[in-house]
């Protein structure tokens, strides 16, 4: 296990951290969720030992690490730009952390190639990064962290530099290759799409603070604050309450509770409908079901009645 | 038009500035054949000049290796207080000329200043002998290495230095095995235009070494001297072989140069 606790720092007046502490347990792989600025690297850096935290205490697996060098820490450490040693080959840039330990040139030459199989990097040992794609020098720079058989495993967005498609690949590939290694495993990325998909559990960070800390289910089921809920998903209002656009019931005629509706726009997107609507001519959405827009027959111009389903989740939002 | 008028004020510039004096070296030296031009460098004063200078030149870029990769790393990579003014002084020898470095040394290393008689005292002799020349050629080269290595310092940046930290790489493994082979056409040509220079000083060395023949003087001082007396066959001579040495330097520039844009 990884436990940080009351960790701040700051950079000149700004405050990364404000009094951190979060348990992020062993063998699994754990998503810092969060908008920039909101010191998710900050703390990956600090555990990695590449920054030092103005107060706290960071242990890794019982041991007492804050003022340990980076070296000592025996972690792995991803960038998000790869730091690929870009005058070694593939093999010389995953034999780094073994050559520095001075291990046997034959156990190296196993390792790396056992390492560059996992990474399907096997047929490309003798290039250089920069004959490499995105995608492939990020599997590269993994290989490397996993070469000297880190405790923890710490990738700082690393899928922020790669396009939309490579993303997706590595994201499930990531997922796969940690069930197969065990290691754990902490990355920091902005897109809840990309935690809630590969995570086992996230934290949502913010202002330099821990918001939650749950499973993706449980964020997204319970959210803990309506910051929290707006990150993790889409959110609309109806009349005064924060809540999912699936959770919201749209009836013909008025109910006790209901709020009056008009109907701007019929969306038809594949499965889903979505009804662009104003409530006393302020804008809202909600998401139905293609079976429930048939029924409703909705057209712009129409009055609904709109409530919110109170098995969702919502928040009474201050007007 | 424009395009050939332009093309052709350039190549008359050249020829007037720099191949006219320069082929005329080439054709006065071997006005009387090649023996005499070996006559003149084989003289026990030419052989001399030419050891004193590679002896200063090999030195002093070894000095400027060592410092100048120092310095660049501590700009680069460091905050401290008066980083800036750090910064400024590197080029202070490009703006101050070579004989005030020289007058300068004087005044901090001769024989009748301080800090040059207690080193006088103790029989170190800086000022009229190779240790002065030395550093009155490290200090007109100064610049030449940091700012060769500054710009790919900034650069290639610190990440790849803190992946081999993570890795279990002391700084110095993590220097040595990552920044410097990242940084090395940088250094190197750095280094060959620091040798250029070193081989090619004139004020500064001419004020600090007192100019005496076979102990102190380096080949420019021997050009000079040379020509002073009349002896325009061995001036000529050694002009050349210097000339072509910085033909030399420059093709190796010019071939580490394209290396370094690759990168």
């Amino acid at each position: 296990m990884i436990r940080v606790s009351n960790v701040s720092k700051n950079f000149g007046s700004f405050a990364a951290l404000r009094d951190v502490s979060v348990d992020i347990p062993s063998g699994a792989l754990t998503a810092l969720l969060g908008p920039s600025g909101g010191g998710k690297s900050t703390l990956l850096r600090i555990i990695a030992g590449l920054e030092t935290p103005d107060s706290g205490i960071i242990e890794i697996q019982g041991h007492d690490s804050t003022n340990l060098s980076p070296q000592r820490r025996n972690v792995g450490f991803v960038f998000q730009h790869y730091a690929a040693f870009k005058h070694m080959t593939v093999f010389g840039n995953v034999a780094f952390g073994l050559e520095i330990r001075k291990r046997p040139k034959a156990e190296i030459k196993a390792r790396v190639n056992e390492l560059l199989e996992l990474v399907h990097l096997e047929q490309f040992a003798h290039r250089y990064p920069a004959q490499l794609s995105g995608g492939q020098r990020q599997r590269m720079a993994l290989a490397r962290a996993l070469a000297v058989e880190p405790k923890v495993l710490l990738l700082d967005e690393p899928f922020g530099a790669l396009d939309a498609q490579v993303r997706k690949e590595l994201r499930s590939w990531l997922r796969r290759l940690h069930d197969e290694v065990h290691v754990t495993t902490v990355f920091v990325t902005h897109d809840q799409e990309e935690a809630m998909e590969v995570a086992d559990e996230i934290v949502v960070m913010a202002g330099g603070e821990v918001q939650q800390v749950g499973s993706p289910d449980d964020l997204y089921e319970r959210p803990a604050s309506e910051f929290v809920m707006s990150f993790l998903g889409p959110t609309t209002r109806v009349g005064g309450t924060l809540v999912r656009p699936h959770d919201v019931e749209v009836l013909m005629a008025p109910e006790p509770g209901t709020v009056t509706a008009v109907v701007q726009r019929v969306v038809r997107l594949g499965f889903e409908v979505r009804l662009d609507l104003s409530v006393d001519d302020e804008p809202t959405w909600v998401q139905i079901t293609r079976d429930q827009a048939r029924q409703l027959a909705a057209r712009p111009g129409d009055r609904v009645h709109l409530r919110a389903l109170t098995a969702g989740v919502a928040f009474e939002v201050a007007v | 038009m424009a395009r050939y008028g332009l093309r052709t004020i350039a190549l008359v510039y050249l020829l007037f500035l720099l191949v006219l004096p320069v082929a005329l070296i080439f054709w006065t030296t071997f006005a009387d054949g090649i023996g005499p031009v070996i006559d003149a460098l084989t003289t026990p004063s030419a052989l001399h000049a030419f050891k004193v200078t590679a002896q200063v030149a090999i030195i002093s870029v070894i000095l400027n290796t060592l410092f100048g990769v120092g310095t660049a790393v501590l700009l680069v990579r460091h905050e401290f207080p008066g980083r800036r003014t750090l910064n400024m002084l590197v080029d202070l020898p490009i703006a101050v000329s070579p004989v005030v470095v020289g007058l300068a040394l004087i005044l901090v290393y001769g024989r009748f200043a301080p800090m040059g008689g207690w080193l006088a005292d103790r029989g170190i002799d800086i000022i009229f002998s190779l240790p002065g020349m030395v550093l009155a050629t490290v200090f007109v080269c100064l610049p030449l290495v940091v700012r060769a290595v500054t710009p790919v310092l900034e650069e290639i940046g610190t990440e790849q230095e803190q992946a081999a930290w993570t890795l279990g790489a002391k700084p110095w493994q993590a220097f040595r095995r990552v920044t410097l082979p990242a940084i090395r056409w940088a250094l190197a040509y750095g280094m060959v235009l620091s040798l250029a220079r070193s081989l090619g000083e004139y004020g500064a060395v001419a004020v600090v070494s007192g100019r005496i023949k076979d102990q102190t003087q380096t080949l420019t001082l021997f050009v000079e001297e040379r020509f002073q007396n009349f002896d325009q066959q061995a001036a000529y001579a050694a002009a050349f072989a210097m000339a072509v040495v910085a033909v030399a330097t420059l093709l190796l520039i010019t071939l580490l140069r394209p290396r370094e844009d690759d990168r």
